[in-house]
């Protein structure tokens, strides 16, 4: 993927309000080709507001993000169906719906992006669940529903990978294999940001505390009431 | 293109794996309009006169009560999210699914029509009327009842507000849905009425994609 050698996603001066809270504010962010970004910090810091917003999902109230590949550059926001293209997002719900398959889920979802037949058995066989190709989503764990997601991310390939909390009701077997498929990606030039309380191995991966981002006037506001 | 039929298939194929949106849609379109003879009594005259107001609308009651769950369910379970960040434009999302919510809630109710006209004494020549009135307003009832399942989404007791948000603006399809009927049956022009329903889809078809893909995305933040 030799085109994606000088892809590079950049967040600046970004600044998050959900209701009348100041989640986080000033902060920047720069991903290159091949690289990692691990969110961390407690609850409530806006890990996942910022992979949202990272989604074009939700507006930030300040600062821009650029994407620039092939010596291009362009605004997110400016056209948000082309930065969706680009990316795959999983977000704490799981988009299993129970009356279909797990194969008909994952080839929708691979379809809509160009994807084909073939690469859903590959999709499923990463995450060890190829057994559930014809089992109907009703029928799926937690854990299972989790895999089937996370294969769908597989199914049609995409640049960015946006994962959030992706470790949630895995096991360490599949986490191990989430880890391998994150390298994958990583190596085939891909980018992943992901925010997780649970140790995911990301080796060179940048860490991003989004506690060092948090409003301090508006804390001190707080303290103050 | 093939992503638009490719949506409308997932939706329809959830629909019909789920069953019983569309046969409660109908159910209730039944028993709505067959609870009128008992009402007014079985005076065939009376029932003449109200019958292609009851089944219009009836009908427009029976559309409402599937649309609550047109964006509801994909809401809840995340789905919706990933459609906004799919590869398609959401105005086309939000048409693939009006398009699927009319095969399987507007196109059973025109079917049912029919029968419930012979029981509500319609004169016959208001039948042939009926149906393409029907046909030009159930999109219409669709396409409007988007606009208002998006804007409900995330709400409590969304059912209830989407009612008081959608039946108003479906007043016109009402209006001129059974005005076409009765100047079929009093031997009048019906083009302009039907004219007008046509209108009212184009315009519906026009607009409601743009403001219901506005109310998703604002769902969505």
């Amino acid at each position: 993927m030799t085109s994606l050698d000088k892809t590079q996603f950049q967040g600046e001066n970004l600044m998050c309000v959900r209701g009348e809270r100041t989640v986080f504010h000033a902060l920047d962010f720069s991903l290159n080709a091949g690289g990692a970004l691990v969110l961390i910090g407690p609850n409530g810091a806006g890990k996942s507001s910022l992979l949202r917003m990272m989604a074009s999902l939700l507006r930030p109230a300040e600062g821009r993000m650029m994407w620039r590949a092939n010596g291009g550059e362009d605004d997110v926001w400016d056209d948000v169906d082309l930065h969706g293209g680009r990316l795959h997002y999983v977000g704490h719900h799981d988009a299993v719906k129970p009356v279909l398959t797990a194969a008909e889920n994952i080839g929708f979802w691979a379809r809509l992006r160009g994807g084909g037949e073939d690469t859903i058995q590959d999709a499923l066989g990463v995450f060890d669940i190829n057994h559930l190709y014809d089992v109907p989503g009703r029928f799926l764990s937690a854990g299972q529903k989790r895999r089937v997601n996370l294969a769908r991310i597989i199914a049609a390939p995409a640049p960015l990978w946006l994962l959030d909390e992706p470790t949630t009701a895995l096991d360490k077997a599949t986490i191990k294999r989430l880890e391998d498929a994150i390298q994958r990606h990583r190596d085939a030039g891909g980018m992943v940001v992901l925010s997780t309380h649970a140790d995911v191995n990301t080796p060179g991966a940048e860490i991003l505390d989004l506690a060092d981002f948090a409003s301090k006037a508006l804390l001190d506001e707080h303290v103050m009431v | 293109m093939s992503n638009f039929i490719e949506l409308v298939k997932r939706d329809l194929a959830l629909a019909f794996r789920q069953g019983m949106d569309s046969l409660m849609v109908v159910a209730f379109f039944v028993i709505a309009v067959v609870l009128f003879p008992f009402g007014v009594g079985p005076e065939v005259n009376t029932l003449a006169k109200i019958a292609a107001g009851t089944i219009w609308v009836a009908a427009l009651l029976s559309s409402m009560l599937s649309l609550e769950r047109l964006f509801q369910t994909d809401y809840d379970d995340g789905s919706l999210e990933l459609l906004a960040l799919a590869p398609v434009p959401m105005e086309v999302t939000v048409l693939a699914k009006v398009v699927a919510h009319w095969l399987t809630t507007g196109l059973p109710l025109i079917v049912t029509a029919p029968v419930l006209a012979v029981l509500m004494q319609l004169p016959e020549e208001g039948f042939g009327t009926l149906m393409v009135a029907l046909l030009l307003g159930t999109p219409t009832l669709s396409l409007i009842g988007a606009v208002g399942a998006a804007l409900v989404l995330g709400s409590r007791r969304g059912g209830v507000l989407l009612s008081l948000l959608i039946l108003p603006l479906y007043i016109p399809i009402l209006i001129f849905g059974v005005s076409a009927v009765d100047a079929a049956i009093f031997d009048q022009a019906v083009r302009p009425h039907l004219l007008i329903l046509g209108a009212l889809l184009v315009g519906s078809l026009a607009m409601t994609p743009w403001a219901a893909a506005a109310g998703l995305r604002q769902a969505l933040e």
